[in-house]
């Protein structure tokens, strides 16, 4: 490991979990100015975060012990994941351990856990939630693996940062089978990250939602870093975006030091504008009701899938 | 009569036929629970003798015996090679763990007593290894006819159970019609030659025609014993039907010397290498994997559940067979001994994994009395040793990192991804969405392994018994332990398995990976792709967070928790009942797989004064293709009887014809 290595690797760590909170405000305040509504604070997260952490948990009388451990294991598997998505660099050693079919597979290990958590109470919403939350994993985890497949098969690897140094290196051409994918990553981060139109992050009607109805016997510390772990969840999301389908500008093996502060706000601008896409995503449709969401889904598969076969028949 | 005898296989040998004995041994005291329990041990102590055995020197060249016993002009022969020796080490792992487990299994129940169960269980481990290590068709065949009869008796156990009676019925039935295309396979092999032997049938050359035939025969034959779709019918009855253990057995190692049956045939006594006969595993596998796991995830019996979920990983196996196949075919060596690689890594998962499974839902029962989802829950607070067992096998199942379900369809869909670069125009379009089946499968086990484990230990007990259920006895405990070992083992310490796999598919297959290079705690199964992956390292990496943010959630706030009643939402008056039920968590997989099932549902009138809700959920393929063939045997043998008169006077007048017929036809 070269120092440049252990660099990038603690920047990305560090910018991961520091940032998650703050992207997901930036998200709610690009939401309110297009609702025309007033906008919280920016710092509105880490507030919420902080406040969780002071105060008491309460566990109900049959929580078992998964279900304590649950939020840390959640929250230890979206830092990891956001450690070996390259954002800034791609110099990062522990990509070594995981490529980006693990990455899918630590996802789904946060998943499990959190629906295995929210069935440990054993109350109606928690059940509900888990079942929904596997439904949607169900389907979104072969069209995402499908996207990343595609991105595999351009640069021959599984290797995320040589898929993204690969992409981020050769001229600025257009794969149209990256088109296609591009469309079906989006649904599946909506759908994924529990946002309109699959779920809706701002209610609690029980009818509709998802990712909250697996939180509802969390409170303090445990809800704060499920909370947490959310929003890394988004954050890791995007990064994914990012690194395979608008990966210029990251420091690649061939680049310097310089390159590597360069990309540090170059990712703020790619978040902010990734925000603001959501945002408006997110303003402009509206939320299906559950069993919609298979078609949904669906829907992105086929993109992914077209994408496949684009790249098979062009050859690009 | 004895040839020249190298000591691994006279040992091989020597344990199986001491399986036999420990069995015989049973039958001593037949009645007596502390006997045969001090016998299980020692069928252990064999496995684990035979798994160290076979694993000490995997890649050691072949050995063959022969042995004065058999036909009169056919000794049997026996043979040891690579292939035969990583099946010995499942057989002889998984048993052991099971043995251990089956020796504080025992209760007073009704059903056949502790000797005879001792008889049948080894019988049976005997009798695989027998297929396993058998070198012509008639051992072969011996050793298949007694697996499935031994398995039949044990199935059958508590036979005064009509509907087990049933199941052993249709497993037997279905058995042995896997066994005569199996047997009519081998005759198409020998090739005129009328020699029985396998070396007879490797020499043979048969006509392409001909070794299609053959090859199609075998994979009906093995493919039925895999529990393929649409052979897969006798499956769900059986596996649950038998003691659990046995359960663990039939799925975790059965199936599998199906697989090894298939991989003899193919790749060893055909050789041929026609690249399209791929093409029909990979499509059946597929399906089945798809299939399984979709009806697993409507279940609302546990063990029930986990023999569809057989069915969906056995579908994985077979795809993964039919890739190795195709790669072969159109000579892409290093490809094509990743498949088999991850074939035989996916086997050894399998075997453990659903061994640990089936042990887990084996002690619930003996706990609870219960097999419906829907009456258990909660068993985590009272069976905490077996919840958290159960939890490894569950994860491992549902193939997350860093357990070792993740490992096999790692390396797996590592295969799949470069199916594209086959030199076939069309169907190298159509290999990489096997990929995304796969992915579908994979995807859907995670699913029904929530299911399984929410359902049965998480929440809030469904019945009141379940409030004197108890934690499994230390022979349980043991067992569960070593198979939960096992699997974590094979997820973060992957190389030195696929060290030990590379080499047997080398010996067997002459296809090679390329030599490995990175360090021992890194898979990288083919280096020109860059690909790796490290389990351990990720463990670590996840353990080093959580531990981190432990502590500093302890240093920085505080970690005071308080016990209070539920919230939920602030209703109140929360109660078991409202959780989800078996059928409730599969209602998703019923709406969106609707077509797949064939649905009843009988839903309540407003009037009524006690509403039902009643939803069946069948299998298409059993009343397409089975209840059909049923009437239309049936209706054969009606036609036929009427032939039985039951006058002798009408039996000689047949006997009259057919002599008057045959001398006709002779003269």
């Amino acid at each position: 490991m070269t120092p440049i290595e252990v660099i990038t690797q603690a920047l990305e760590l560090i910018a991961a979990v520091t940032v998650a909170p703050l992207f997901l405000g930036w998200i709610n305040q690009c939401r309110a100015w297009l609702q025309n509504r007033s906008a919280p604070s920016l710092w509105l997260p880490y507030r919420g975060i902080r406040k969780l952490f002071h105060k008491d948990a309460l566990l109900a009388e049959n929580a078992s012990g998964l279900f304590r451990i649950a939020p840390y294991v959640v929250f230890g598997a979206m830092v990891v994941a956001a450690a070996i998505i390259p954002s800034m660099g791609t110099r990062l050693p522990l990509t070594s351990a995981a490529d980006a079919i693990a990455l899918v597979g630590l996802l789904a290990t946060a998943r499990v856990f959190q629906s295995l958590a929210a069935m440990d109470i054993g109350t109606a919403f928690g059940s509900l939630g888990a079942r929904r939350e596997m439904m949607v994993g169900f389907l979104a985890e072969p069209a995402l693996l499908m996207i990343i497949f595609v991105a595999s098969l351009i640069s021959a690897t599984t290797a995320l940062p040589a898929i993204t140094e690969n992409l981020a290196t050769q001229a600025l051409g257009l794969y149209p089978s990256l088109a296609f994918t591009g469309v079906a990553f989006t649904l599946v981060l909506l759908a994924e990250n529990a946002r309109i139109p699959i779920d809706n992050p701002a209610t609690h009607l029980e009818l509709t939602m998802i990712h909250e109805a697996m939180l509802l016997e969390y409170s303090a510390r445990h809800l704060a870093l499920m909370e947490w772990a959310a929003a890394l969840k988004l954050f890791n999301y995007a990064c994914i975006g990012f690194a395979l389908f608008v990966p210029w500008g990251i420091s690649t093996h061939a680049s310097g030091p310089a390159a590597l502060l360069a990309s540090i706000p170059l990712l703020g601008i790619k978040l902010a504008g990734a925000g603001l896409g959501l945002a408006l995503i997110e303003t402009v449709s509206a939320k299906l009701r559950v069993f919609r969401a298979p078609e949904f889904l669906a829907v992105a598969f086929l993109f992914a899938v077209l994408g496949l076969l684009v790249h098979l028949l062009l050859g690009s | 009569m004895v040839t020249v005898v190298p000591a691994s296989l006279n040992v091989c040998v020597a344990l199986v036929g001491l399986l036999g004995l420990i069995g015989l041994a049973g039958l001593l005291r037949p009645m007596s629970v502390g006997w045969n329990t001090a016998l299980f041990p020692l069928g252990a102590v064999c496995g684990v003798a035979l798994a160290w055995n076979a694993a000490a020197q995997i890649g050691a060249p072949p050995q063959t015996l022969t042995l004065p016993i058999g036909l009169p002009d056919l000794p049997m022969h026996l043979r040891l090679d690579a292939l035969a020796r990583v099946f010995l080490l499942l057989l002889g792992a998984t048993s052991s763990a099971v043995s251990i487990y089956y020796a504080g299994y025992f209760r007073r129940e009704h059903g056949n007593g502790p000797g005879l169960l001792c008889l049948q269980y080894h019988l049976f481990l005997a009798s695989m290894g027998l297929v396993l290590l058998a070198d012509d068709a008639y051992a072969f065949m011996v050793g298949w006819e007694c697996m499935a009869l031994s398995s039949y008796f044990l199935v059958t156990a508590q036979h005064r159970v009509p509907e087990i009676r049933q199941a052993g019925f249709l497993y037997l039935l279905m058995a042995h019609v896997g066994a005569i295309a199996i047997l009519l396979s081998f005759g198409v092999m020998q090739g005129g030659s009328w020699q029985f032997t396998f070396d007879a049938m490797r020499s043979a050359q048969l006509a392409p025609a001909r070794a299609a035939a053959a090859f199609l025969l075998a994979l009906l034959g093995f493919g039925g014993k895999a529990g393929l779709v649409p052979l897969h019918v006798w499956l769900p009855e059986a596996h649950p039907a038998a003691p659990s253990p046995v359960s663990a057995l039939l799925s975790g190692v059965m199936l599998k010397t199906a697989v090894y049956g298939v991989l003899r045939v193919t790749f060893d006594l055909l050789g041929a290498s026609v690249w399209w006969w791929g093409l029909v595993p990979l499509a059946v596998g597929l399906f089945s994997a798809v299939y399984g796991a979709v009806f697993a995830a409507v279940q609302t019996d546990m063990k029930r559940l986990l023999a569809y979920s057989s069915i969906e990983n056995l579908g994985i196996v077979f795809s993964a067979f039919g890739l190795a196949l195709v790669f072969r075919g159109v000579g892409m060596a290093s490809l094509a001994a990743l498949a088999l690689v991850a074939l035989l890594y996916h086997s050894l998962n399998h075997a453990f994994i659903k061994s640990l499974l089936f042990l887990g839902t084996g002690a619930v029962l003996h706990s609870t009395g219960e097999r419906n989802l829907g009456r258990l829950g909660g068993l985590i607070h009272r069976m905490p040793w077996v919840a958290w067992l159960t939890l490894i096998g569950a994860l491992a199942m549902a193939g997350l990192p860093p357990l070792n379900g993740f490992v096999s369809e790692w390396l797996l869909l590592q295969a799949f991804l470069f199916a594209h670069e086959v030199p076939r125009s069309f169907v190298n379009m159509l290999l990489p969405l096997g990929a995304a089946i796969l992915a579908l499968a994979a995807a859907l086990a995670g699913y029904v392994m929530v299911k399984f484990f929410g359902v049965i230990f998480l929440g809030q007990p469904r019945e009141t018994a379940l409030e004197r259920a108890h934690d499994a006895g230390a022979f349980e405990r043991a067992g569960l332990a070593v198979l939960a070992l096992a699997c974590l083992a094979l997820g973060l310490f992957p190389t030195h398995l696929v060290g030990l796999l590379r080499v047997v598919v080398q010996q067997f297959t002459g296809l090679a990976l390329p030599p490995q290079t990175a360090p021992w705690w890194l898979l990288v199964p083919l280096p020109d792709r860059r690909a790796s992956y490290s389990g351990l390292i990720l463990l670590i990496a996840i353990a080093a967070v959580v531990i981190v943010t432990l502590l500093a959630v302890r240093h920085f706030y505080h970690r005071r928790v308080r016990r209070v009643p539920a919230w939920d939402c602030g209703f109140g008056g929360l109660n078991a009942r409202m959780q989800d039920t078996a059928e409730g968590f599969g209602q998703p997989i019923r709406h969106v797989f609707g077509s797949f099932f064939a649905m009843q549902r009988e839903l309540p009138s407003p009037f009524d004064r006690t509403p039902q809700y009643r939803v069946t959920v069948g299998d298409r393929i059993w009343r397409g293709l089975y209840l059909p063939l049923e009437t239309l045997v049936q209706r054969a043998a009606n036609a036929v009887a009427r032939l039985q008169q039951g006058r002798i006077a009408t039996y000689l007048l047949y006997s009259f014809i057919t002599l008057v017929t045959l001398l006709a036809l002779v003269l």
